[in-house]
């Protein structure tokens, strides 16, 4: 096989595109330590990066990239479900809680859905545009889904989910310093809610108990944005 | 591990059918979480063990390994940006002004209640 043709072949088949985002995301997370893991230097925004890159470079289309990637993305499931086991390590400590996370479930997810519309519809936003944003505090899955029900577009929404989730993980540690905020359940609550799973991620890798939390807060905001946005839609999008 | 990881899987199966069969609001995986916690309280009743145990076993094995390189698993979804440069560069502005406004007063006031929320209820930070 000449290199071209072997080029052809490999771009083509799962196992190029599975390496290359473990290989992106390697190094994404050795700059992101080498950074002692400062809250701007998010390895789920280099590893993007480093990919689309690889993608426009080589001329090669997403659906042949998703062929391979796949198989990573399918494990975002199980991650989820595993979340139970440090939520039933902490189940103590989620039960007193209780009181203030319903509060700041609801506040915290209507303050989601009407500061992005009234934002975005300020700057003339269209409105397929308004409903694709609308559900973006919500899991990936959940959000897509709202946004086909209501006249959004799915793909655009998924984007703009991932792209939530980068910036609360950026946000949240200068922003809960600054304010002077020790309370892990509460920062990792906030973050969780604000940026389901990518803040998840950000509040495990600070402080255990911040991930507890904000993996708590992840999967009771995939419960109730899709419940208040159909009320909401008529009065912010028009 | 293999035990750990047919339990998650079986645990998101059993929350995919529960989810869609009963038409319940929320996604299997969550659905999935929610019946995990509910059976690792059985187990122990049945069976007691403790913490470190958990931690050890296939399962929290399994979970801690996953929950790890979370990161990692919003990557291939992420890149789906690439399809969207044009749309992102007409409503661009609109879109990120929106974002980085709406993260920053949801993270805001989300902490705020809760912690105003715990201070009327006489709780203790947990630090």
């Amino acid at each position: 096989m000449t290199p071209f043709r072997l080029w052809v072949y490999l771009q083509a088949t799962p196992l190029f595109w599975l390496t290359a985002t473990l290989g992106a995301y390697l190094i994404a997370d050795r700059i992101a330590l080498a950074a002692r893991r400062h809250p701007v230097v998010n390895p789920v925004a280099i590893a993007i990066a480093l990919v689309g890159t690889l993608l426009a470079l080589t001329g090669t289309g997403y659906q042949t990239y998703f062929n391979g990637a796949q198989f990573v993305h399918f494990l975002l499931g199980p991650a989820t479900v595993a979340l139970a086991v440090p939520l039933y390590r902490n189940l103590e400590l989620v039960k007193r809680n209780l009181l203030p996370m319903a509060a700041a479930l609801i506040v915290g997810a209507l303050v989601a859905i009407v500061s992005a519309l009234i934002v975005a519809r300020a700057l003339g936003a269209p409105r397929a545009v308004l409903v694709s944003l609308a559900p973006t505090a919500g899991t990936a899955g959940v959000a897509m889904a709202v946004s086909e029900t209501l006249g959004g577009a799915p793909p655009l929404t998924a984007v703009l989910v991932i792209a939530t989730g980068i910036l609360g993980a950026i946000m949240v540690t200068p922003l809960m310093n600054a304010l002077g905020i020790r309370d892990y359940a509460a920062r990792g609550f906030a973050v969780g809610l604000a940026s389901h799973g990518i803040g998840t991620a950000r509040a495990f890798a600070v402080d255990p108990i911040a991930g507890v939390f904000a993996g708590i807060a992840m999967g009771l905001n995939a419960v109730v944005t899709p419940a208040i946005i159909p009320a909401l839609l008529p009065w912010l999008a028009g | 591990m293999i035990r750990g990881f047919f339990l998650l899987l079986f645990f998101q199966l059993a929350g995919e059918v529960l989810a869609r069969g009963v038409s319940l609001p929320a996604p299997g995986p969550v659905v999935g979480l929610a019946l995990l916690v509910v059976a690792m309280a059985l187990w122990r009743a049945w069976r007691p063990y403790d913490d470190e145990a958990l931690a050890a076993s296939e399962l929290g094995r399994a979970a801690d390994g996953l929950l790890r390189s979370l990161s990692l698993f919003f990557v291939p979804a992420g890149v789906g940006v690439v399809q969207y440069l044009g749309l992102l560069q007409a409503q661009g502005a609109a879109l990120a002004a929106a974002l980085i406004v709406s993260t920053f007063v949801t993270l805001l006031a989300t902490v705020g209640v809760f912690l105003l929320v715990k201070r009327l209820i006489g709780l203790r930070s947990e630090v």
